[in-house]
């Protein structure tokens, strides 16, 4: 069994990092009925004996004594980190995995990255060695941070760049909220373009995740809810927003919907990894499988069911609906529209009371309304995991490695060239040693490649299939 | 003589569990419809080919359990272990942390030589544990990283160590509409080392199980655990003790050998398809009776039409007229050649069945007498509670159409370089692919022109 360690940067980082924190105890405490630590809970969190303070030894096996999460908290303000240490996950976070400051980055990437990188890189290198030195294993680093700002945008790509540097081997997943286009921080196009440069170059895998679309399933939930529809009623613990059951008692804040919904999609992701299935499905094989080509590595990720009905029966009409689900457009995290583009690749985690034979049919069933790439028509990677998530029978995760990201991209640097253009607010960010006009110039350079790999792949969808002539032998 | 299994990867020890299973339940069972003394001999001749007795009253099965990631070995342990019938050696197995990732490469490349030491040493074990080593029996699906990758590579580890022992490999090929996308690589890369190394390769097909399990075996939602039962079924069908010689002289003790004898006469053909009938839920058994002129003829026409099971056959398929000197590409479209048949009989009234239908020369390829390219072997002992079953290993075209979709799909993702990188990175290069396709197109090549 292997472990992973989430770094999560930033406001925003940290503030998802911590529903993930409460979640994945909510869930292993629903599987997990005698307290013995096992080697799913290991994936995240270790045991330590903390009788005589916090620095005890690692237990490796028997019962529980103290679960610390495999974490690295930064933040270049303390408000977050402050907060989530005063509230119900303070015993969770070891008081040696915290980085803050406290003048923050103003939403500037060039601090994030070029000043604060340097000032805390020793510090980083060294809580990162210590955190993998507790790993008997490490497969994977989550980085969790948002693209707009400036210490998660700006701090948190360094961080990635810290990691290829350090420890190669290990898988890179990151988790990036990126802005919309009513974003408030004007600079926002600038950090996310010059954080996908990093991201292009330096990620094994990235999941793009767009505040508007994780605000519009919540509508959607809360509609679905008061509608009051005769005869259907919402177990609470289902929702895919809910928190309830975990360590949160106090009154919710406004982001604390949004940002489960991305913490279950952490969890989903890793549900193979951490527990038993007929068909499992590690971290590398997703990065095997889902990257044809070594940058074209964003995968739009959807979550169903939004809820689950209280009703006890599953007629296998609405193991169905779950599966068309995954593929509509309401259900995806990014504001695209996988059906109408060009999938390169698709993987589906099914999570539950789900057999081989419910994954068939439904795979036979929506194959004729989506698009493959002529040398991946039956692109298909499937994963089976027993354990369901809390309040669920059974769930999906869906990752598509698909054309649809390619407008997100092009809308970016489309106000990216309306700021720079004009020069807007450049100085703020020339102004920082070892920043110059060419980090600019390289990043958007790095945008527009990756642009137009995805055209030349969307040139070929609808064209005639023509298949690479085979090999001859002599007879 | 013994047989050590070797269980690779997720699909190979899932599928190792259930084919123990059921030659336990088999050996155990009451429905031999034979006299005590030959249910006798069969038992001891069961446990001598794949248990081994040790301290504990429950046998112990010959096996070495490997993959990369412990999930799947720690649950097929306790699952043996809870049957109470017998169990798994708790010495046998070795696995890893962090799996193959579905990368061929990683399990060969770097998987395979890194461990070659631990785990031929556990093989050796088990081969020490044998009075007579009758030969290797490798489980692996040529569709993830572990089964596929570091099975080529034990599997070349095997021939290396034991060159004169006999080595089949049992590969099952994963569904058409992928389970893994880069699973064509895979394939192509596992088929032709494998095609090197081993003796044989007996296939299993996930699409065409999962059909027998929908159609014949009347399950609703098939779960993996029901197909690797009906793959048991059919592998307990031909490994368990049988007749070779003119009968009434004991089971054969040779049973690895007498297949390929019997399957492999020539090296470049080495592709082994499995039908059995017949097949059907365990509660309709009671209310069935078969026939033998019924079960052959069904047999015989599976064989001729290419058809996976006994429903669905297509019966205007013929073979050719004999004495008209047709080159091989005016045989009738849809017909099935052989180059080599094997018909295992079980159960009642099996020594007057007539299989002169299995002994038309217009089935086989010109360059083989059917004297030479059929065999027979009957066995009074009924299997697995089938009052009569039968099971045709064949050494045909049956996987000629499959094995060229394989082919076809990986050479078209192989021609636009998708995912080569993945492969590159642990030391699998472009020229390594172009070599595995020759070899497989050459075998597509020799199988057409039968």
């Amino acid at each position: 069994m292997t472990q992973s360690v989430v770094v999560q940067v930033g406001q925003c980082g940290n503030q998802v990092g911590c529903r993930f924190w409460d979640l994945a105890l909510r869930e292993h405490a629903a599987v997990n009925k005698k307290g013995i630590y096992d080697e799913a809970l290991s994936s995240f969190f270790r045991n330590v004996d903390t009788r005589n303070g916090d620095n005890g030894p690692d237990i490796y096996k028997g019962k529980i004594c103290s679960l610390k999460a495999r974490a690295l908290l930064i933040d270049m303000e303390e408000g977050v980190v402050n907060e989530i240490l005063q509230g119900p996950l303070r015993d969770v976070f070891d008081s040696k995995q915290l980085i803050t400051d406290v003048s923050g980055s103003g939403n500037n990437w060039a601090v994030g990255h070029k000043i604060y990188g340097c000032q805390y890189r020793e510090n980083i290198v060294e809580k990162l060695r210590k955190t993998a030195e507790h790993c008997d294993c490490l497969q994977c680093f989550f980085i969790i941070h948002s693209m707009g700002g400036g210490t998660g945008s700006g701090l948190g790509t360094f961080v990635l760049n810290l990691l290829e540097e350090e420890f190669p081997e290990v898988y890179r997943f990151v988790t990036s909220v990126y802005p919309s286009g009513e974003d408030d921080v004007i600079t926002s196009p600038y950090n996310t373009v010059l954080a996908m440069k990093e991201l292009n170059e330096h990620a094994d895998c990235v999941l793009p995740i767009e505040n508007e679309s994780l605000f519009e399933i919540v509508n959607k939930i809360h509609q679905m809810i008061n509608s009051g529809k005769l005869g259907s009623t919402v177990k609470h613990n289902s929702l895919v927003t809910s928190s309830s059951g975990s360590a949160k008692t106090l009154q919710e804040k406004p982001f604390d919907a949004m940002n489960n919904i991305v913490a279950k999609l952490l969890l989903n992701l890793t549900s193979s990894a951490r527990f038993e299935g007929s068909l499992n499905m590690d971290l590398n094989e997703i990065s095997m499988n889902l990257v044809p080509f070594p940058r074209l590595h964003y995968l739009v990720s959807s979550l169903t069911p939004l809820y689950t009905l209280a009703d006890v029966n599953l007629p296998s009409r609405r193991l169905d609906q779950m599966f068309s689900d995954a593929f509509s457009r309401d259900h995806q995290l990014i504001q695209a529209d996988p059906k109408h583009s060009l999938y390169l690749a698709c993987a589906l985690l099914v999570r539950g009371n789900v057999q081989v034979s419910d994954l068939r049919r439904n795979i036979e069933r929506l194959k004729p309304s989506l698009h493959f790439i002529s040398w991946n028509q039956e692109g298909w990677k499937t994963g089976l995991c027993s354990v369901p998530p809390v309040g669920h029978s059974h769930s999906l995760l869906a990752l598509a490695n698909n054309t649809c990201i390619k407008p997100t991209f092009i809308e970016l640097k489309d106000r990216f060239m309306k700021l720079y253009k004009k020069k807007a607010h450049l100085h703020h960010y020339l102004q920082v040693d070892g920043m110059d006009q060419s980090c600019f110039s390289e990043a958007i350079s790095s945008l527009s490649d990756l642009i137009e790999e995805y055209n030349e792949l969307d040139a070929t969808k609808g064209g005639p299939r023509i298949d690479a002539s085979r090999l001859k032998i002599a007879v | 003589m013994s047989i050590v299994t070797v269980q690779l990867g997720q699909c190979g020890n899932q599928i190792g569990h259930e084919v123990f299973s059921a030659l336990c339940s088999d050996s155990r069972g009451t429905h031999g419809l034979c006299s005590k003394k030959e249910n006798e001999s069969y038992q001891d001749s069961c446990k001598e080919r794949f248990f081994c007795e040790e301290e504990s009253a429950v046998p112990v099965a010959r096996a070495v359990l490997v993959d990369m990631e412990p999930k799947v070995i720690s649950q097929t342990l306790a699952m043996a272990a809870r049957s109470g019938h017998w169990k798994y050696s708790s010495h046998s197995h070795f696995c890893q942390k962090q799996g193959s990732g579905n990368n061929w490469a990683n399990g060969y490349s770097v998987h395979g030589p890194r461990h070659k030491e631990a785990i031929m040493d556990l093989v050796q074990k088990e081969a020490e544990k044998c009075d007579r080593l009758g030969g290797f029996f490798t489980i692996m699906s040529m569709a993830g990283g572990t089964g596929s990758g570091l099975g080529a590579f034990v599997t070349q580890c095997l021939r290396d160590a034991f060159p004169t022992s006999f080595i089949l490999n049992h590969v099952v090929w994963p569904y058409g509409t992928g389970e893994v996308i880069v699973q064509n690589y895979n394939s192509v890369l596992t088929l032709s080392h494998l095609y090197h190394s081993s003796d044989a390769l007996l296939v299993h097909e996930n699409d065409v199980i999962h059909r027998i399990c929908a159609q014949l075996m009347n399950i609703k939602q098939i779960s993996f655990r029901d197909v690797n039962q009906v793959i048991a079924h059919q592998l307990g069908s031909v490994f368990q003790p049988t007749h070779t010689a003119g009968g009434g002289s004991g089971y054969s003790r040779n049973p690895l050998g007498d297949l390929m004898e019997a399957l492999v006469p020539h090296p470049e053909f080495r592709m082994l398809g499995l039908r059995n009938i017949p097949q059907m839920p365990e509660n309709s058994l009671a209310y069935s009776t078969f026939s033998w002129p019924g079960l052959i003829k069904h047999l015989r026409q599976m064989l001729i039409a290419n058809a996976q099971m006994e429903e669905g056959i297509d019966w205007q398929v013929r073979p050719p007229h004999p004495g008209s000197s047709m080159p091989s590409t005016n045989k009738p479209l849809h017909f099935n050649t052989s180059i080599a048949n094997l018909v295992i009989l079980r159960g009642k009234d099996v020594h007057g069945v007539d299989l002169g239908s299995f002994q038309d020369p217009s089935l086989y390829t010109s360059w083989l007498t059917p004297q030479d390219a059929f065999n027979a072997w009957k066995t009074p002992r009924a299997f697995n509670k089938y009052e009569k079953s039968a099971a045709l290993v064949s050494n045909s075209q049956f996987l000629l159409k499959p094995l060229d979709s394989i082919v076809g799909k990986a050479w078209n993702m192989f021609a636009s370089k998708a995912y080569l990188h993945q492969y590159t990175k642990f030391g699998i290069q472009e020229e390594d692919f172009l070599d595995c396709f020759t070899t497989l197109e050459q075998v597509i090549s020799s199988y057409t022109n039968l």
